[in-house]
């Protein structure tokens, strides 16, 4: 085994935590004045990150006898994933200035956050996957705390630790499970015992189905979806909007793999598992949204029904289906990313406010504002020609191609219940008589990604044949 | 000529128009002059270039013309494929010449952010004309449902007081039928490999799975439509309405159903629209009958004009199921027919409620003596609308009946009856609102009138006249086909049952 090729294959992975570290020692000696400075330094280590997944070798590499695995799917989710994280930590900066969060670590948890992210979607064994997870899932819990003197916040960050730290422990009891009856870990090694065997041991099904129910607990898929509302709402709101993104592309991707690569000849057994939580997902998703008044906890509902379109990509079980899964998650980044912009940008006097009642004519205090979350609520009703149609076009088409009508028409249904809710943002904004306006200048940042995802949002359809190549390229490899 | 995209042009001008809208400055006021200036100098062009359309466009042939086609999604086989024939060439037409009088009729009707008003009407504008001239599944799918957000917009933001229940009813309704078609789409894509329009015209899709996608079409051209029992979303919505609304809504976003039944369910589904032609008629004449009966008893003339609408509509699904030249030939001519006069009903509330802010029947009374004016216009409309020879109304209808009568004589007599009961409720409406003694006070001041809606009117008279005594440079337009849908579905008819073709 040659080290410098196992190296070569990890060189965003090993940059960005040599990067963190040096990060952390700058901060542990400059104090909290080191915040700023420390955040922007933060974005620049995820962009050079991402070069440097993009520079990385072409086709498929396997290093450390086999851990990891680098290919054009693992390049598509962490281009993507470092995006979202990137554009969720620009967005943090003016909010954390302004309600004295001040600490440093929280751009270092971030990076290590999103390093934890990488190895999940490059993993190639069941290990190397857990210990990914791991890595992601515990600066996670710190990050949903960050606000160490506020209850809710704490709270969120509890909850969280407490049910991932469950989901975690289902999920190794799944991997113990398979490793009994399969002999092995590795993701090859796993698919070639299952290849030959066309009759799996119920051994085997019964940890699938562990380790498909602590994955569905971090995509927060119904039924494992119980903590997303309430850490949606505790987490400070730019904490929410990296939550809602990156770790969710992070762990569909996983998904998606381990699904489709050690266990991709159990296609039959799992996949009415993956068809029911996606239709459950859908259905408590739309409906569920319905009731809420806090538009953190609106965002959590619609994360969750989201995920359930997405995973209809997953049941269908073909090429067609991941492609739409990894063009769905692209349109997602955006248009949440978006969302969340605007969310926190309302403020007044000075403070966050966040019941949707608030947005009550925004477009005569706010036009600019109200046009794009209007775009961004219309998008993720699915409502062509914004982006967030094709999202749905393409997993539903994938499914038509599975054979799975019901779902489609069912799921489809789902989204005119969905509709319902997005458009009540938009009739708040646009129907009803202004409330009070929101503080003027919500900062530059703020404006420059409301405005950039926006006109992304809109004007989707233009780059769809581009992004529809790399995500052609990129499900190819799984098959 | 055919390397220009003529039709892009067309479809995409009005947005040209947002743009320079959006660019304006300076004071409110100033904003919304420019607003209203902008959008009727971008209405009126694109009327005009829609109109040369119509006068390069070759009569004699059926084949698609001024096509353009590139490919957007090379993986897929999907391409941006834009063109007209007969049949959407007037729909076209009629969508750019609904535009300025809509932009006339709100001239003064909006105050409040007229710029967003607008653009609105713009937007919606484009959607409308690509919805038209999309020769691609999937393309005509997105103008077809986009279509859906400025409307929302227009009813809830400008609307009466219920407007904001009569938005969310319009716009869940809708996408309910929609997403229904865009399940049988995804079907349709999968059997035949593409989602170009003229393939899948020429494409036989199994019998089987005919009638599934065409109950999923039907959901949503009947909800568009739209026809008994899924009308109910139509009155509430022309109620809420801005006149400005109610005009496109009626004359525009009705005849997408239409359209949709004539470009997709005949044509591609042959087998299944013959087996489904008595669900269409049971449906149609109840709607005729039941809708004309409902109107009757309004006491609000929106109310009244949306469900004539309906009735109005059961002809055209009647006309265009009899799978007939005259009846199909008839159902698009009652289309345009009704999309000028119904359009106009609406206009000539807009005239009263601008000016008493009321859309009681009972508020007015005896007008003719202040309005004469006003009286005769609203007489040609109203005549036009009861079908009396020698208006629009008369050909699409009479057509119709026509070619139900070699189908079904009972469902001819059913839908005759209604023509009596729209005669009815329509002499009723007038006589109310234009006849009798003015007694009311409030009235006694009311204005005729003024150039700008006689500017808006004269072209909707002369229209509903020319149509009516002169019908055939409308009818040769879409002749031809009309001829080559109706070769093809019985082709493809004879081409499975032998019998069936004899036995009509």
């Amino acid at each position: 085994m040659n080290i410098a090729v196992d190296i070569s294959a990890i060189w965003p992975e090993l940059f960005m935590a040599v990067a963190a570290m040096v990060m952390l020692m700058y901060g542990a000696f400059r104090g909290e004045g080191a915040t700023r400075f420390v955040t922007w330094a933060g974005v620049l280590v995820l962009v050079v990150a991402a070069l440097l997944v993009l520079a990385g070798p072409a086709g498929k590499t396997t290093a450390f006898n086999g851990q990891f695995v680098v290919d054009a799917f693992a390049v598509f989710a962490k281009v993507l994933l470092i995006a979202g994280a990137a554009l969720a930590l620009i967005l943090a900066q003016p909010y954390n200035m302004r309600e004295d969060i001040k600490q440093f670590e929280y751009p270092i948890l971030i990076v290590f956050a999103v390093l934890g992210m990488m190895m999940m979607v490059s993993a190639n064994d069941l290990l190397s996957l857990y210990v990914g997870l791991e890595l992601q899932s515990l600066a996670l819990y710190v990050v949903a705390a960050i606000r160490r003197d506020n209850l809710r916040s704490s709270e969120a960050g509890l909850k969280y630790f407490v049910l991932g730290a469950l989901s975690s422990g289902i999920l190794l009891y799944g991997m113990s499970l398979i490793y009994g009856f399969a002999g092995t870990t590795s993701f090859d090694g796993l698919a070639a015992a299952f290849a030959t065997d066309s009759d799996a041991p119920v051994g085997v099904i019964v940890g699938l189905v562990f380790i498909a129910a602590g994955l569905a607990f971090k995509v927060s898929a119904v039924p494992f979806h119980m903590w997303t509302p309430d850490v949606y709402e505790g987490a400070p709101t730019p904490v929410t909007a990296f939550f809602a993104v990156a770790p969710k592309i992070a762990a569909m991707a996983l998904f998606v793999r381990v699904m489709l690569e050690p266990f991709g000849d159990l296609v039959a057994e799992w996949q009415q598992v993956i068809w029911f939580i996606s239709l459950a997902s859908m259905i408590l998703g739309s409906f569920a949204a319905i009731v809420q008044t806090n538009i953190k906890r609106l965002m959590a509902y619609s994360s969750i029904g989201h995920m359930g379109f997405v995973l209809v990509g997953l049941a269908a079980g073909n090429e067609t289906g991941v492609q739409g899964i990894l063009l769905y998650l692209t349109i997602y980044v955006f248009m949440n990313i978006g969302t969340f912009a605007c969310i926190l940008a309302m403020r007044r006097q000075g403070r966050m406010v966040e019941d949707i009642d608030q947005l009550a004519g925004l477009s005569k205090t706010n036009p600019y504002l109200a046009a794009a979350l209007a775009v961004f609520m219309f998008s993720m009703a699915g409502i062509p020609p914004l982006a967030g149609f094709f999202a749905k076009f393409y997993v539903f088409l994938a499914a038509i191609e599975a054979g799975l009508y019901v779902l489609t028409v069912v799921g489809l249904l789902t989204s005119v219940v969905g509709a319902y809710y997005y458009l009540r943002i938009v009739k708040l904004m646009y129907f009803d008589e202004p409330a009070e306006a929101f503080d003027r200048a919500p900062g530059r940042e703020i404006t420059v990604i409301v405005t950039v995802t926006g006109l992304i949002t809109m004007f989707f359809f233009i780059g769809l044949a581009p992004v529809l190549d790399g995500a052609e390229a990129a499900a190819a490899v799984l098959f | 000529m055919d390397s220009f995209p003529i039709l892009s042009l067309v479809t995409f001008l009005p947005l040209v128009g947002v743009l320079f809208i959006l660019a304006a400055r300076g004071t409110e006021e100033q904003v919304a002059r420019n607003a209203r200036w902008g959008a009727l100098w971008t209405s009126l062009a694109t009327f005009v270039i829609s109109l040369l359309l119509w006068l390069n466009f070759d009569p004699t042939t059926s084949d698609f013309q001024f096509v353009e086609k590139v490919a957007w999604l090379p993986a897929f086989n999907i391409s941006y494929h834009m063109g007209i024939d007969g049949i959407s060439l007037f729909f076209v037409i009629l969508s750019t010449f609904l535009t300025p009088i809509c932009v006339l009729a709100s001239w003064k009707a909006i105050t409040v952010r007229v710029k967003e008003y607008m653009i609105a009407f713009l937007v919606l504008e484009t959607f409308m004309i690509g919805t038209f001239v999309a020769l691609d599944f999937l393309i005509f799918y997105i103008f077809f449902e986009a279509v859906l957000i400025p409307m929302f917009i227009i009813i809830g933001v400008w609307g009466g007081p219920r407007r904001v229940y009569s938005a969310f009813k319009f716009f869940l309704y809708t996408l309910a039928g929609s997403v229904l078609l865009l399940a049988a789409l995804l079907a349709l894509y999968f059997e035949a490999g593409t989602t170009d329009i003229p393939t899948l015209m020429a494409f036989s899709v199994p019998a089987e799975l005919q009638t599934w996608l065409w109950l999923a079409f039907f959901a949503s051209f009947a909800v568009k439509m739209p026809m008994w029992p899924v009308h109910t979303w139509l009155p509430d919505a022309h109620v809420e309405a801005p006149t400005a609304g109610s005009v496109i809504l009626a004359g525009v976003l009705l005849k997408m159903g239409g359209y949709g039944f004539l470009r997709f369910s005949l044509p591609i589904l042959p087998l299944a629209s013959e087996q489904f032609v008595p669900l269409i008629y049971t449906l149609s004449v109840i709607a005729i009958i039941y809708t004309s009966l409902v109107a009757l008893a309004q006491e609000d003339m929106k109310k009244l004009i949306a469900y004539s609408s309906v009735a109005h509509m059961g002809f055209v699904t009647i006309g265009i199921f009899t799978a007939t030249q005259q009846g199909i030939d008839g159902a698009i001519f009652q289309m345009l027919s009704h999309g000028i006069l119904s359009a106009a009903l609406f206009l000539c509330v807009g005239v009263v409620y601008d000016r008493e802010h009321s859309r009681e029947i009972a508020h007015y009374g005896g007008l003719v003596e202040r309005m004469p004016k006003f009286a005769f216009v609203f007489m040609v409309f109203m005549l036009g609308s009861i079908g009396l020879p020698g208006t629009s109304g008369f050909v699409g209808e009479f057509l119709i009946l026509l070619g139900v009568f070699q189908d079904n004589t009972w469902v001819a007599f059913f839908a005759a009856t209604g023509v009596i009961l729209g005669a009815a409720y329509m002499l009723y409406l007038y006589r109310r609102v234009i006849f009798g003694k003015l007694e009311k006070e409030y009235l006694k001041k009311i204005l005729d009138l003024e150039p700008r809606e006689i500017a808006i009117f004269a072209p909707l008279v002369a229209l509903v006249l020319w149509m009516g005594i002169w019908p055939d440079p409308f009818l040769s337009v879409f002749d031809a086909s009309v001829s080559n849908l109706l070769a093809n579905y019985q082709t493809a008819l004879s081409s499975v049952d032998p019998l069936n073709l004899a036995g009509r």
